[in-house]
């Protein structure tokens, strides 16, 4: 795999004028980033609320300046938004005066490329995600997996080469959050575009990537470079393997969420079977034992 | 027309789509009520009126006043025209500077911080305290009129415009930004839709304030108008005539509400649906 991304030595502080009112520091936000990320892999940001992950997101996609280092797609330094990135946000973020194939067609619209072409993606793409007879809805009418949908095709209607995810599946319910990434799953194998998927669910990190990299809390730092080695296709039996389990725990053990349970053996960790751990939050208590 | 109420508030302007020709969804209260009320206090009107024995010159009987309406019905309709279109002219003039104005007060907080507090002194600025001066300035035209229906009418269109412009999500703004949309296109596509509604609404307020600045300026020198009817009508102690135009206004009011309204539904599929109550 070729290196697409190059992360290095990237540090974010929020000087005080950034903070606003009450700030008596700068906070520093990412101490030290330094990582690469190959072509076509899906690489998740996994960490605590506040730890700096969707921060390196915003820098990676040019939302937001870096304080140092360097952030280079392509070999190319990013100093601002590129729009052949994709972005989806936590939020379904979408217009409610528009139409749900024109809220799909915005990007294209934005960057002068809506041509026939584009509007027959923009509606395949809403058939990949179940919502073909939904084109003409509004907004208000979908419910929230629905509408993330929705923000889903758009950040891919352009046929960005990257996408970047921002807790894109944090609002939803449980089920419907598994749904979602199983979609996300097979769209990888349709777009093979490079993913950068911020998370805080640690079953969501492991299922969905290649590799996962778990942040310290604040400052932000990687702590640990997990390779995800699970077999794709990827399925809801995935996640009741052994070795689902194993780095489940693994990512667990980084974030400090378990402490005092010994590292798994390695053919012993399948007892785990169905574990809190697909719930997704922090609440790692119940691994292990 | 079936609302009757001029309603004002806060917040985009639910649109109303029911199906007004099936008749059992018609909701009778909502039909049958505000023609009540005003039946019932004209009835009282009337009846103290012959009760009390009240003078003619100071409170006509409601018949007497549909009757004056009805004799000078040409006067009302031309002096009423006069009114409407400096009420129009206002109402239009305060949303073509208003509008470009809370665009550069909600982008740039230079223009913000320079403007904007002038902007609420001018507010806290009696109307019919310029009145005068305008007078002065302009003439007893129409112009001085139209300037003063401009004044009121302002302030609202300004200050709704702006507080939508700033409400537009900034995630959108990010990703209108992510996809390096330019000004223009932020502009257009993102945040003038995302404003709508809170213009819908200052325009409502608005175009009410402007009649009373049409009439401020009538009142303070004009040669025609309702405003000037009314007056010319109490010199002369005729009340019922008076009383007439009061209720002319009260119309031209309404009507013009009711035209913003109607603007407002024709712009519906361009807003944000809002749940009603």
């Amino acid at each position: 795999m070729k290196p697409f991304g190059v992360l290095d030595d990237v540090r974010k502080v929020f000087e005080r004028s950034e903070l606003g009112r009450g700030a008596r520091e700068p906070l520093v936000a990412i101490e030290s980033i330094s990582c690469t990320f190959g072509e076509g892999e899906l690489v998740s940001l996994l960490g605590p609320s506040g730890c700096g992950k969707t921060t390196l997101l915003r820098i990676i996609a040019g939302l937001m300046p870096k304080s140092a280092g360097s952030v280079r797609i392509r070999g190319e330094e990013v100093v601002e938004p590129h729009a052949d990135f994709g972005f989806v946000f936590q939020t379904p973020n979408l217009m409610p005066w528009r139409s749900v194939i024109d809220n799909v067609l915005f990007p294209l619209e934005i960057i002068g490329r809506l041509d026939a072409a584009g509007r027959k993606r923009a509606h395949d793409l809403l058939e990949i995600v179940g919502l073909g007879d939904f084109h003409a809805s509004r907004p208000h009418q979908l419910s929230g997996g629905m509408q993330q949908r929705v923000s889903l095709c758009r950040a891919l209607v352009h046929q960005p080469t990257l996408i970047l995810m921002d807790e894109p599946f944090g609002a939803l319910d449980e089920l419907t959050r598994m749904e979602m990434n199983d979609l996300l799953l097979d769209i990888r194998v349709r777009t093979r575009a490079t993913v950068v998927f911020v998370t805080h669910s640690i079953a969501e990190a492991v299922y969905l990537s290649d590799r996962v990299l778990v942040f310290s809390r604040r400052p932000g730092r990687i702590v640990e470079d997990i390779t995800v080695d699970l077999p794709y296709p990827r399925s809801a039996a995935t996640r009741y393997t052994a070795r689902f389990s194993e780095l489940d725990q693994r990512a667990s053990r980084a974030l400090g969420v378990i402490k005092d349970v010994p590292p798994p053996v390695a053919h012993g960790a399948s007892d785990d079977g169905p574990h809190g751990g697909v719930h997704g939050a922090l609440q790692g208590g119940t691994h292990g034992h | 027309m079936v609302e009757c109420t001029v309603r004002f508030r806060v917040g985009p302007m639910a649109t109303e789509r029911s199906a007004m020709f099936d008749l059992s969804r018609v909701d009778w209260q909502r039909l049958a009520l505000p023609p009540l009320g005003l039946i019932v206090v004209v009835a009282l009107w009337h009846v103290a009126c012959v009760g009390l024995d009240i003078q003619v010159s100071v409170l006509p009987r409601p018949s007497l006043v549909l009757e004056a309406a009805i004799k000078r019905w040409d006067l009302l309709l031309s002096e009423g025209w006069v009114t409407l279109k400096e009420t129009i002219y206002g109402f239009l003039l305060a949303l073509v500077l208003g509008i470009p104005l809370a665009v550069a007060v909600a982008n740039s907080r230079v223009l913000n911080l320079t403007f904007y507090p002038l902007l609420i002194a001018l507010q806290s600025v009696p109307k019919v305290a310029l009145a005068p001066i305008l007078l002065v300035w302009l003439g007893i035209g129409i112009e001085s009129k139209l300037a003063i229906a401009w004044l009121v009418a302002f302030f609202p269109v300004v200050v709704d415009t702006a507080a939508g412009l700033q409400s537009t999500p900034r995630e959108l703004l990010e990703l209108a930004r992510s996809l390096r949309a330019s000004p223009w296109q932020i502009f257009w596509k993102v945040q003038f839709p995302a404003a709508l509604p809170f213009i819908m609404t200052g325009s409502k307020v608005a175009v009410t304030l402007a009649v009373i600045g049409a009439v401020i300026g009538e009142f303070v020198g004009s040669s025609e108008g309702l405003g000037y009817l009314l007056l010319s009508a109490t010199s002369q102690i005729n009340t019922p005539l008076a009383f007439a135009s009061l209720f002319a206004l009260a119309i031209l009011g309404i009507v013009s509400y009711l035209a913003v309204v109607l603007v407002e539904r024709l712009l519906a599929p361009l807003l944000p649906p809002t749940t009603r109550h």
